[in-house]
């Protein structure tokens, strides 16, 4: 168990590296920072001047090697923007998107379980082939027509739920505002999280309802009935366990892709969340942000991915003498 | 009377863009306590039978038609509450392959137990307590760590002694085992086998063996039923069945055991394949690849015909036995 932990740890560490010189060497291709920093009333002298200083002509392996010290000390550079220190302004930004991600889950986890089961159970019932056929539908359109779509029906024409913002949140702690705590909270976290939710769901569905029709014809889950056991037992007992292997596998690798997604989402209901963020400070060329969110999407990549391989190990046991062999 | 009777049992498969027969007019019946085995090659219809017994045809199998009567109750007319209490508690499966049998995420203590609450109402510690008891029947050692134990970390001998334990948690009257050591090693065959035999005549439980090996059946079984392409083709005592085979397949899969070969010869074996379903060759489905084939066996299925002590389906047999009945009668 700990030597598998610290293979892991490694492997993250490993990943972050590269992620980190990626994210790096992206901040040559965005543009001239100068241009937006300073008005344009200041000489080119005076901008080279500021860049030495700023150290951007320096060499590439130079910039880095700085940016990587200051980095494992917390200091991922200085907003242009903000004029504060970028993982403050993400940081400030993360709470919003999390909660984004969070109520998306939980719509996804509790929507898609039940239904590919029912869908796996019973493949030729009506409304089996009605969900399959809307979630081909669902996976087609895009999060951002989604989107729109909801706003224009749910706020604009039956004014049942508002189309931007937070609206009432509670402070829990530091930058933690949440939305689960008031009505008017969960009514304004409905929808994003309805529209993020739409592209992994059906995908949901659809892996666990083929993962759930395998199971039902394997050997064990033929025994379990010879053994007499209820069809309730069999089903979310013996089939839906092993269903969920590998569902859980995807399953982290798709919680990381939904923060990337937060991006469309957060931009079309104005969600103050780190998304929305990125693109502003994509169109301010503000550089230390940008790079500073790219790495932070990556840490919460690997964060998610070693969790889930984790709990991967709890939920199979035949992964725990691997990993005691490890 | 006996505990289980099968009348005309037929069984059929749909597909796509027919519907081939499986199972064609099967009838058997197996008293309390006998022992019966069911023979025959790979797509005969032996683990069919079996299945459809309890009712566990895998899609696009479904009964077609017959009867099917266990202690005294038409299996048809059971809804399916009932059938699900008459599985696993009065009639008992082992399968083929310990190491798939078993469910890879639950522990041997959680498989056996949910078995017993099942079908009684029991704690969970009276139900372990039985588990053990049962485990150690079976000879399993340090049975109470198996428990907590999952199937991977068992031989796959071990996992079967384990299905057979989890046969006889609730004391079953009928145990119908479908090849239970072709998937083991051969040392261990042997034991599954000698173990399975003493269990079964201990506590009178009927069984039913389905298997390819004639030679397991002799020692296993009271009675045979021969299978061939979804029929029965002979049926009778297994000593009788062994000793003087009727039918040419029989005598075939008799010959066919290295017992009956010296060392050093090859293998007589039967020429050719079993017929897949879907391209039976007219008359006999096994004139194809008998010997002893004639015209009328490419033209008209034979009856199946009690001679004796055996009952056989083929012609030659029936003229054989009537030129034999001729000549008494002459003689």
């Amino acid at each position: 168990m700990f030597a598998y932990l610290v293979k892991r740890i490694f492997q993250a560490a490993a990943v972050m590296f590269v992620i980190s010189i990626i994210s790096f060497a992206i901040q040559d291709n965005l543009g001239d920072p100068l241009r937006e920093l300073v008005g344009q009333s200041v000489s080119e002298e005076t901008r080279n001047e500021l860049r030495e200083e700023m150290g951007l002509n320096d060499s590439f392996i130079v910039q880095y090697t700085r940016f990587a010290k200051k980095a494992l000390h917390g200091d991922l550079g200085t907003s242009y923007f903000f004029k504060e220190p970028a993982l403050t302004v993400i940081l400030k930004k993360l709470p919003a998107t999390l909660e984004l991600v969070l109520g998306a889950s939980i719509i996804i986890i509790g929507l898609s379980i039940p239904l590919g089961v029912y869908t796996a159970i019973k493949p030729n019932a009506f409304v089996s082939k009605a969900i399959m056929s809307l979630s081909i539908i669902g996976i087609s359109i895009p999060v951002f027509l989604t989107a729109i779509l909801m706003i224009y029906f749910f706020a604009v024409e039956l004014r049942l739920l508002p189309s931007f913002g937070r609206g009432d949140v509670v402070h829990v702690f530091g930058y933690w505002k949440t939305n689960f705590a008031t009505w008017d909270g969960l009514k304004h976290i409905f929808m994003p999280s309805v529209a993020l939710a739409s592209i992994m769901l059906p995908l949901f569905i659809r892996l666990i309802r083929s993962e759930m029709m395998e199971t039902l014809q394997s050997d064990y889950v033929r025994y379990a009935w010879a053994k007499g056991l209820k069809a309730k037992r069999i089903w979310f007992l013996h089939a839906l366990k092993n269903t969920m292997l590998p569902v859980i596998t995807v399953g982290g690798v798709q919680i990381g892709t939904m923060v990337a997604y937060t991006i469309l989402t957060e931009t079309v209901f104005q969600w103050p969340g780190m998304g929305f963020m990125f693109l502003e400070a994509v169109n301010r060329v503000d550089t230390p942000l940008i790079v500073a969110y790219l790495i932070i999407v990556g840490f919460i990549f690997v964060v998610t991915n070693t969790l889930v391989d984790l709990l991967y190990g709890l939920v199979n046991p035949t992964v725990k003498l691997a990993r005691m062999g490890a | 009377m006996s505990l289980l009777s099968v009348r005309d049992l037929v069984v059929k498969f749909a597909m796509r863009h027919q519907t081939l027969t499986a199972l064609d007019q099967i009838s058997f019946e197996l008293a309390q306590g006998e022992r019966l085995g069911i023979v025959g090659e790979s797509g005969a219809g032996k683990s069919i039978t079996g299945f459809a017994i309890l009712n566990l045809l895998s899609q696009p199998g479904f009964i077609a038609g017959g009867k099917i009567m266990f202690d005294g109750k038409d299996m048809a007319s059971l809804s399916a509450e009932e059938m699900r209490l008459i599985r696993g508690d009065r009639i008992a499966m082992i399968f083929q392959d310990p190491m798939v049998t078993l469910n890879p995420v639950l522990t041997i203590g959680e498989q056996m137990v949910e078995t017993l609450q099942a079908h009684r109402k029991i704690s969970r510690r009276d139900a372990e307590k039985i588990a053990i008891v049962k485990l150690r029947e079976v000879y399993i050692p340090a049975p109470e760590e198996r428990l907590s134990q999952y199937p991977h970390e068992l031989s796959g001998g071990m996992r079967q002694r384990i299905i057979i334990a989890i046969a006889l948690l609730l004391d079953p009257q009928l145990i119908i085992a479908d090849e239970p050591t072709t998937a083991l090693d051969v040392t261990i065959q042997a034991d599954i086998m000698e173990l399975l035999l003493e269990l079964c005549t201990n506590n009178k439980v009927s069984l039913i063996l389905i298997t390819h090996d004639l030679g397991v059946v002799s020692q296993m079984t009271e009675r045979t039923l021969v299978m061939y392409a979804g029929k029965i083709i002979e049926s009778g005592k297994t000593r009788e069945i062994v000793n003087d085979p009727q039918h040419p397949y029989t005598q075939g899969l008799i010959n066919a055991l290295p017992q009956q070969t010296v060392p050093g010869q090859q293998l007589k074996q039967i020429p050719g394949n079993m017929p897949g379903l879907g391209s039976l060759p007219s008359g006999c489905a096994f004139h194809p690849r008998c010997d002893f084939a004639t015209d009328v066996c490419k033209k008209t299925a034979p009856e199946f015909v009690s001679f004796a002590d055996v009952k056989v389906a083929c012609h030659e047999v029936a003229r054989l036995h009537q030129t034999k009945e001729a000549e008494a009668k002459d003689g």
